[in-house]
């Protein structure tokens, strides 16, 4: 390992701002991706569910 | 031999797709997890410090992992929307549709991380270079995609429409593939090529395919989450979805 203290490791050779700079927009956007498709899957299946329901309302209130 | 062909295309059914999609997605993440872990531990605390670039070299680790991606998953993107195009079946196109986003995303994180690289080797973020331009076409070709399937109400003229502009689209990757060799460019030359030993430390080569198999799952994992939306979404007036949602 080339490192001696965190702090260098940190300061990437005087790198940081580039090279946390591209690790960091990486990681933001690949845990951004996943969650707003997650919320797009439970959107849509929220939507499905109160669907449903209200046909079923639907049908009860026909019945009686 | 006519029974396995009939089980592969029951997957082409939307109704068969979701649930298998939603099983195979776990795994997956694993996988994603597992090369990102390894490939982080190598880039940072293995490869070794570069001669010439000293530290700022370690961009590398997710800079071609993310050009890698933009290209290969273009190429499937545009495979899924021709296959829908010649035969018709429902998966192709939500497939396709499912693929674009995260393409775009890994064009994005490809300019921006070759900008970040850019700036303190070359003194400049941003150069009209061929191979720096033909990826920031590939970029709006993802948005162009995008924005056409949006603009289009009926779904399968969506995917038909998207699926040509994709098609179309196909002759941008081998110019971006070869363009550090047909023009005078100031972007490096590929750092792997098929027929010559690599130009890198062993530790490094290493650290960047973990970084790729990485990106890779993750694509895989983020695409298929989106198309199990995308089935829902299309398919939500079939009496399959009423019963598939608990």
């Amino acid at each position: 390992m080339q490192w001696n203290s965190v702090g260098e490791f940190f300061a990437m050779g005087g790198y940081a701002f580039y090279v946390w700079g591209s690790f960091g927009a990486c990681a933001v956007l690949m845990v951004a991706e996943p969650l707003l498709a997650k919320r797009r899957l439970s959107e849509v299946r929220q939507s499905l569910i109160r669907e449903r329901l209200a046909d079923e309302l639907d049908l009860q209130q026909r019945t009686q | 031999m006519r029974q396995s062909i009939i089980q592969w295309f029951r997957f082409a059914s939307p109704q068969s797709f979701y649930p298998l999609a939603g099983r195979l997605i776990p795994w997956f993440w694993g996988a994603a997890a597992a090369f990102g872990i390894a490939g982080l531990w190598i880039s940072f605390f293995v490869a070794p410090t570069d001669a010439q670039q000293g530290e700022g070299y370690r961009i590398i680790f997710v800079h071609v992992p993310a050009s890698w991606m933009s290209m290969f998953i273009y190429l499937v993107m545009a495979f899924w929307a021709g296959l829908g195009l010649a035969l018709n079946t429902r998966v192709s196109g939500m497939m396709a549709q499912a693929l674009a986003p995260t393409g775009a995303l890994m064009a994005a994180l490809s300019l921006w991380t070759g900008a970040l690289w850019g700036k303190p080797m070359w003194g400049a973020w941003w150069v009209w270079d061929a191979r720096l331009t033909s990826e920031l076409i590939l970029f709006f070709l993802y948005l162009g995609f995008m924005a056409l399937q949006a603009a289009i109400d009926d779904p399968r003229r969506a995917d038909k429409a998207g699926a040509i502009l994709a098609l179309v689209g196909v002759v941008n990757i081998p110019i971006i593939y070869f363009s550090v060799k047909w023009w005078n460019t100031l972007h490096q030359g590929s750092t792997i090529n098929l027929n010559k030993a690599p130009s890198m430390a062993q530790t490094m080569l290493w650290g960047m395919l973990m970084m790729a198999l990485c990106f890779w799952m993750y694509s895989i994992a983020v695409a298929l989450l989106r198309v199990r939306a995308i089935i829902l979404e299309r398919e939500r007036h079939t009496e399959w979805v009423k019963h598939a949602v608990e």
